[in-house]
């Protein structure tokens, strides 16, 4: 393991490619706008202070591809209506959750008012933790996108063939690739908004977890239809400034292509086994996403054959009104790189990591998170 | 969205901590010894100046690798005198215990504070005993409060820190916080990593009494919860016209907890040390103290990791291995509970 994580890290060879891409930089003049997709990009990018190291003219935007900025208020709403309306409860959660807000609360709240709310690492833990507790019902609170799907999809499996009872999950997943789509479309859309960045996004820095699962071929429609630079890549220093030569090349040569900078575990198919675990367990719906609104076949909903786990259903949860007293947060805008968190007017004042008003400080690889903590230099 | 009820975070050593000290302690009991917020009072007492410090200790596992509740509730106490100037003389010792605990594991943790508080040459003088029902503590907590001697050439304060300073730690940093988030088991692996729980008596013992560097000594912190980051924060608290910056590349870490952080993706420098110390000394004289502190077995590992500035005021930025600078913040949140 040493090794491996060495060379990924290693300054020399990030040296050499940032020197490659001053080079390419230069001869191409004009300002150069790409997107990271993903919050861990986001975050490694401005842990290492990658931003600054670029040339002038080469941007980095940071994209919707944290699964907490994305999910909607009535998500945590629902939350949080389980917790205080049924006795006996036990609400469990990635940690990252814990802290968003709500329309008024948050889980951490709840928690503090008495509410059981647990913190797992592995969606497998709920299968434990409904077993040794048979006399409350557990509710896993499932979010996230082709990286995490399969996990929760083989949980609730292994939850229907043990004949679990005591065990549901209020779904929140979404899927990232038609997402991903919209907001191609979006940017183009709104083209005249991006003026600030100056330049519509040029290339997408593709998430190298998620590719594990979808694979290479799941970008191809990027090139066919839309005629963009991509490139999947890992999350080392190395990785992304190896990305950002990758995708200047492209547009140096003007080969529009799906670049695999991450071959050490992404492949062309993908996961096959995840793919199908994926298609067994769940369906597509319409789902909300923060920053872009509702968008056709992007949620996942349980199949038939597994709605006795769907929250939704055994706690009747009615439709839940979303306020937000802080209606000049700007998360939208900064979950589709129309503006960078220093342009809100909230960022480092109101909303800060300890009082964050929008999903995109209190989530640890929002983008709002990760210019506050690393980049307010 | 300010909560009416105490959060865990309170207790993290972060931003969280800060505020509630701020809004609640400080509120209450504003005076100028607790205002200035060190690890031990320091109490002028008739000609002496005494060194005064409290600290309770809840961590979970009880028994961790490296150490066990009661080595690190003498150790931890040591440690706050010592980062006046002090020389840990005198400590009582409290005992809240859950009703149902065997007797055994008591003697155990009691023999644990006698080894190393005879090892350490400070005397147990007063000490009280609850017992509490069942689920009305976990298992036991500790208290500990020390006095010591504050060494008359030795005079650390905020003050005296200057531009061009250095900033020194002495040994490898965030194995503490490592070693109890793998003993509690949460990630199903297991890994050896051993707490760096120690009392850092002996080898502050080297640098007080060398009359040639100990006046040469500006400052002392014990970064425990919320590692590194919150210990070098928490000084510019009290000196907005200076700021830090720190060598990513020059802070000693081992490969075993550096792979760990990596893995779990956790920042080192927000992690708990329980035996290890930040010093702020005189450029002039930091090749000598290293060279004092390299001696000894608890301070092989020390490296100079940053200095003073006059730039970026109040902030600690970190120079990272790529020549690109980037905040440390205060870690938010908690990280984990009970480490301490």
């Amino acid at each position: 393991m040493s090794n491996f994580l060495l060379y990924f890290k290693d300054k020399d060879i990030v040296k050499k490619e940032l020197e490659k891409i001053c080079k390419l930089a230069q001869n191409l003049q004009k300002d150069y706008c790409f997107m990271e997709v993903c919050g861990t990009h986001t975050m490694q990018i401005s842990k290492y202070g990658i931003r600054k190291l670029l040339p002038k003219n080469i941007k980095l935007i940071s994209g919707p591809g944290c699964p907490v900025c994305v999910t909607s208020l009535e998500f945590i709403d629902k939350a949080i209506y389980i917790a205080r309306n049924f006795n006996n409860v036990i609400i469990a959660t990635f940690g990252d959750l814990f802290r968003v807000p709500g329309s008024e609360s948050s889980l951490e709240k709840e928690k503090a008012e008495g509410k059981d709310i647990r913190i797992l690492y592995s969606p497998y833990e709920v299968l434990t933790l409904a077993k040794e507790n048979l006399n409350k019902n557990v509710v896993f609170l499932s979010i996230g996108f082709e990286t995490t799907m399969p996990a929760v999809a083989w949980v609730i499996k292994d939850a229907k063939r043990q004949n679990i009872k005591n065990l549901s999950f209020l779904i929140g997943n979404k899927f990232f690739l038609v997402g991903l789509e919209a907001l191609v479309l979006l940017s183009r859309k709104f083209l005249a908004s991006f003026i600030t960045t100056n330049s519509s996004i040029d290339g997408f820095i593709l998430p190298g977890n998620l590719s594990v699962i979808v694979g290479e071929k799941s970008y191809m429609w990027m090139v066919e239809k839309y005629k963009i630079p991509s490139v999947i890549t890992g999350f080392e220093p190395v990785d992304i400034v190896m990305g950002i030569r990758l995708l200047l090349e492209m547009i140096y040569y003007d080969v529009p292509e799906v670049k695999n900078e991450y071959k050490r575990v992404v492949t062309y198919e993908g996961n096959l086994f995840a793919k199908n675990l994926i298609n067994e367990v769940f369906e597509t719906s319409t789902g909300k996403w923060r920053g872009i609104g509702l968008i056709a076949s992007s949620a996942a909903k349980l199949k038939k054959e597994f709605e006795e786990f769907d929250a939704e259903k055994k706690f009747e949860i009615p439709d839940i009104k979303v306020s937000n007293e802080f209606s000049e947060c700007r998360c939208n805008e900064v979950l589709i790189g129309k503006i960078t968190p220093l342009e809100c007017t909230l960022f480092g004042k109101v909303c800060t990591p300890e009082n964050p008003k929008g999903a995109c400080m209190v989530s640890s690889e929002g983008a709002c998170s990760a210019y506050y903590k690393y980049e307010m230099v | 969205m300010k909560s009416n009820k105490i959060l865990l975070s309170y207790g993290s050593g972060g931003k969280y901590t800060r505020e509630f000290l701020q809004d609640y302690i400080l509120k209450h009991f504003d005076n100028q010894i607790l205002n200035l917020l060190l690890d031990s009072a320091v109490l002028n007492f008739q000609q002496e100046r005494l060194a005064f410090s409290i600290d309770s200790y809840t961590v979970t596992p009880i028994f961790f690798p490296g150490g066990d509740i009661g080595k690190l509730s003498i150790c931890g106490t040591i440690n706050d005198l010592l980062c006046v100037g002090a020389d840990p003389e005198f400590i009582g010792v409290s005992l809240i215990i859950e009703e149902g605990i065997e007797t055994e594991t008591i003697e155990k943790i009691l023999l644990s504070i006698k080894e190393v508080s005879q090892k350490e040459n400070v005397l147990i003088v007063t000490g009280d005993t609850k017992v509490v029902e069942v689920g009305s503590c976990d298992k036991i907590f500790i208290t500990t409060a020390g006095i010591g001697r504050i060494k008359k050439n030795l005079k650390f304060s905020y003050g005296r820190i200057e531009e061009g300073d250095v900033i020194i730690i002495t040994g490898n940093i965030a194995e503490h916080g490592i070693a109890l988030l793998l003993a509690r088991g949460a990630y199903g692996f297991e890994y050896n990593i051993q707490s760096d729980c120690a009392s850092l008596k002996s080898l502050f013992k080297d640098i007080f009494n060398n009359e040639n560097i100990a006046s040469h000594i500006k400052f002392l912190r014990d970064p425990t919860r919320g590692g590194i980051s919150s210990a070098l924060n928490e000084i510019l608290m009290y000196r907005e016209d200076i700021g830090f910056e720190v060598y990513e590349e020059k802070v000693p870490i081992s490969e075993n907890v550096r792979y760990i952080c990596e893995l779990l993706s956790i920042d080192p420098f927000d992690v708990a040390n329980e035996g290890k110390m930040i010093l702020i000394v005189s450029k002039n004289k930091s090749e000598e103290i290293l060279e004092v502190l390299r001696k000894h077995p608890l301070g092989k590992n020390a490296a100079i990791i940053g200095e003073v500035v006059s730039v970026n005021k109040g902030k600690v930025l970190l120079n990272t291995i790529y020549g690109s600078k980037r905040i440390l913040d205060m870690p938010v949140g908690e990280g984990l509970p009970r480490i301490c």
